[in-house]
């Protein structure tokens, strides 16, 4: 309890860290959300034009004074207005989220399911052909970009087959659920194949690891099933490097797949995020960076207390 | 034919499996796609490519441009100019309405005109009407606007969305931007930034009655899948800027390609403040380096057109005539040695990734050609708005640049050419010559007169090389081929989807 109040206590101090890098990071790019609006016509303006427009944008005032405004106004609960949305930060966030999470939850599903038996196989046929080949699969799965499957994917289906998931507007979960499977399916297959590749090679490590442990021979020795060697005694060790894995993965997956929502055409967080830096939509930029900074403390914090369940041995916090 | 029949069985388990449409199209909406999205809704400010098409299917000029380039009504449904040039009257079309149902009057002309020169709106068309003195409404029907000087090109620039007419109510309100109200064919019904646009049919439109009910835009990032989507019949029209996917729109059967020459030009930018390209002779030098097709043919895959300063159709020189259009790498060679560079020197180019998409290729091929002369160039690509930055401060040896047409080249070129032009700091170079063209340019009446000038302005600009231009491209749409009534125009408005039907 006292380690999980500690980790907490270190949240605001880590956000406010975020919030100065990501505030003084957007600013010191060249190009303001005045070009970013009007692109080289910006060359037009009179300086009386600019500074109106430097005015509406919120960005006529020096910075030290825009950054207290934007963290005071957090600390009331308002995270500034997106100038491209027209609307309250938090509320463009929070609408983009829920695709964001179900995608990640979705990609991680497909790589723990795929990964983790692939992985295990592989350990216990260790350097025989099949090893081999899971092997290569997962070397191949890791070093193909998500682009590059993504498109694939989409092309076998438009060229190959005439089918193709409805693209544009999307359909939520609590609204039309097969419609939502059918259009986040696919996106998640291609984040997770490269995601159940790193799993099979980290749970065929660490699993190659432990079945060499001295208890699991002792395990052996006393006569216990080959079965129950591998699933009582050597995976629940096996799995913490696993388990460290896919919370970073997760983490990431959190702050948006930028690129498999490009091309899927998802209205994710990682789009909504690309967008509003290209548009300098500065307020959008800062708040989903928190946000996104946020939910990663939050998955590694629930990835520190699991490897208290899966290890008894470990007992956070104890120097 | 079996393995076509389970071709067919496995495509249908698949789509059912994931719950995948076939087929989405409905009668009577559009289903549109495009890669990038509009960036705003305020008529008056917005300048990003989308943003414009959309306004233009909601809001309305006075007058607008046609395919071939010529004035035809809009709001305004005649005008005539004063014989001293100085007076031009327009007669506004009484059936004009706003989508709320009131009528388009002289007043909301004058609070839009008004709106627009008001420098605290930031509007990017209001150096186009500086020579505005003022604005009367005689009556209701009727706008009069007087010229501190003569203003021919005023017209042309009047037929920008830019220069839309909106409600005088919502300007009183402060509400342009937040809400769309124009007197154009479509209404737009939701807007969700960077992923979908609802547009309805303006019953009440003074144009008639549109050809489809309404038109739903979705904003695919990807063009690649954009493809897709439509031999899936997902989309049934698309805009699309990569040649290489437009290429692949003819080898399908179901969809047609629309491409027409734009205005807007590829052109290599030099900074005539910057040396060496302050010597004529270096200038010169590398206009006569550049092999302008094999730029158009490698970097666009020959999808486009070697053109001159002017790229106006009816105003265009042929470019051959054009000084050093053909190129001549001794004649290069010896220009360099007579400006004392011999051996060359080395500069950097900057570029917009994908900004055109081929920027990146046009300035390898330059690069690779430049150096047969000596110049050494060193590409540096910048994300957008970092190029838009340092080109806006002239801050750049050379720069691979797309820059945007104008129906009348005085609108087009005076912000570059004239002593007094906004981007005189983006083109760094005063001619008085020029100056002076472009000044008899936008007093001229007679349009055999005018024509002769801004030819002779193109050979002059030709000549003096501040710029390389290279060539114009073509902007694509793609269509399923049950969609009839496009069409393409070089300004690449979309206007006319306002009578596009679908054939069942």
């Amino acid at each position: 309890m006292d380690y999980l109040l500690r980790r907490l206590a270190t949240f605001p101090l880590v956000l406010l860290g975020v919030s100065i890098l990501v505030f003084v990071a957007i600013r010191m790019v060249p190009g303001d959300s005045i070009t970013a609006m009007l692109g080289t016509e910006a060359g037009l303006l009179t300086p009386a034009q600019r500074d109106s427009l430097a005015a509406y944008f919120g960005i006529d005032q020096p910075w030290f004074i825009q950054y207290w405004r934007w963290v005071g106004g957090i600390l009331h609960g308002n995270f500034g207005i997106s100038v491209t949305y027209g609307r309250p930060v938090l509320d463009v966030i929070l609408e983009r989220f829920p695709l964001t999470l179900e995608l990640a939850l979705l990609s991680m599903v497909i790589a723990l399911a795929v990964g983790m038996p692939a992985g295990i196989y592989a350990a216990t046929h260790n350097e025989k052909p099949s090893d081999l080949g899971v092997r290569i699969v997962a070397m191949i799965g890791q070093s193909t970009p998500s682009f590059v499957l993504g498109l694939l994917i989409i092309y076998t289906l438009s060229a190959g087959f005439g089918v193709l998931p409805a693209m544009g507007e999307f359909a939520p979960l609590w609204q039309d659920p097969l419609r939502n499977l059918s259009q986040l399916i696919l996106p998640a297959i291609t984040l997770g194949f490269a995601f159940a590749a790193s799993v099979t090679r980290i749970a065929r490590s660490a699993m190659l690891d432990v079945l060499s442990d001295d208890y699991v021979r002792t395990a052996r020795s006393k006569g216990a099933s080959a079965r129950s060697v591998i699933w009582r005694h050597a995976l629940p060790n096996a799995l913490i490097p696993v388990v460290t894995l896919s919370g970073i993965e997760f983490g990431y997956l959190l702050g948006g797949a930028v690129i498999v929502e490009q091309i899927y055409a998802l209205p994710g967080l990682g789009r909504m995020v690309l967008d509003a830096i290209l548009q300098r939509d500065y307020a959008l930029v800062q708040g989903s960076v928190l946000f996104i900074a946020f939910n990663f403390m939050i998955v590694n914090l629930l990835v520190d207390l699991a490897y208290v369940a899966l290890d008894p041995r470990i007992r956070l916090g104890e120097q | 034919m079996v393995h076509l029949t389970r071709r067919l069985l496995s495509g249908i388990t698949l789509g059912a499996m994931l719950g995948i449409a076939t087929v989405s199209t409905q009668a009577a909406t559009l289903h549109m796609a495009w890669s990038q999205d509009a960036t705003g809704l305020d008529p008056h400010k917005q300048t990003a490519f989308s943003s414009l098409r959309l306004l233009e299917l909601i809001y309305e000029p006075l007058v607008r441009v046609d395919a071939s380039l010529q004035i035809i009504p809009a709001i305004a449904s005649s005008w005539e100019f004063s014989k001293d040039g100085k007076e031009l009257t327009f007669k506004l079309d009484p059936k004009a309405k706003f989508q709320d149902g009131t009528a388009v009057t002289s007043a909301d002309v004058k609070a839009s005109f008004e709106r627009i020169l008001d420098e605290k709106t930031g509007a990017a068309a209001r150096a186009n009407f500086l020579s505005i003195a003022s604005i009367d409404t005689p009556d209701a029907a009727t706008v009069v606007f007087h010229l501190s000087q003569p203003d021919v090109p005023i017209l042309t620039a009047m037929s920008d969305v830019n220069a839309a007419i909106v409600p005088a109510t919502e300007i009183k309100a402060g509400s342009i931007g937040t809400k769309a109200v124009g007197s154009g064919p479509f209404k737009l019904d939701k807007w969700d930034p960077n992923a979908k646009e609802v547009l309805s049919a303006n019953k009440d439109w003074a144009g008639g009655a549109t050809g489809v009910d309404g038109i739903e835009i979705s904003v695919l990032p990807d063009e690649a899948a954009i493809l897709a989507a439509m031999r899936t019949k997902q989309i049934d029209f698309a805009l699309l800027n990569d040649p290489l996917v437009a290429t692949l729109v003819p080898k399908e059967p179901t969809l047609q390609l629309n491409r027409v020459p734009v205005l807007a030009y590829h052109v290599l930018q030099l900074n005539p403040s910057r040396k060496p390209m302050t010597e004529l002779k270096v200038r010169q030098a590398i206009s006569c380096a550049i092999d302008r097709q094999e730029v158009l043919d490698t970097a666009s895959l020959g999808e486009g057109k070697v053109t001159g300063p002017l790229t106006i159709p009816a105003r265009a020189t042929d470019p051959t005539q054009l000084f050093c259009y053909k190129r001549d790498v001794e004649k290069a060679k010896k220009l360099m040695a007579e400006a004392g560079f011999a051996d060359g020197f080395s500069a950097t180019v900057i570029g917009a990734t994908g900004e055109p998409p081929t920027a990146a290729a046009e300035a390898q091929v330059i690069q690779s050609q430049l150096a047969e002369i000596g110049v050494k160039l060193d590409i540096k690509m910048m994300e957008l708005n970092v190029y838009v930055d340092a080109w806006l401060k002239g801050d750049f040896d050379m720069a691979i640049a797309l820059n945007g047409g104008r129906a009348d080249p005085y609108t087009m070129y005076n912000r570059y050419w004239t002593k007094a032009g906004n981007l005189q700091k983006v083109s760094n170079y005063i001619d008085d010559t020029l100056d002076s063209q472009m000044q008899q340019g936008r007093a001229e009446t007679d349009p055999a007169k005018r024509k002769a000038i801004f030819a002779a302005f193109e050979k002059h600009l030709a000549e003096m090389s501040p710029w390389i231009w290279l060539y114009t491209s073509y902007s694509y749409t793609a269509q399923q081929k049950n969609i009839a009534g496009f069409v393409p125009t070089p300004t690449g408005t979309l206007f006319s989807l306002s009578k596009v039907t679908i054939q069942q």
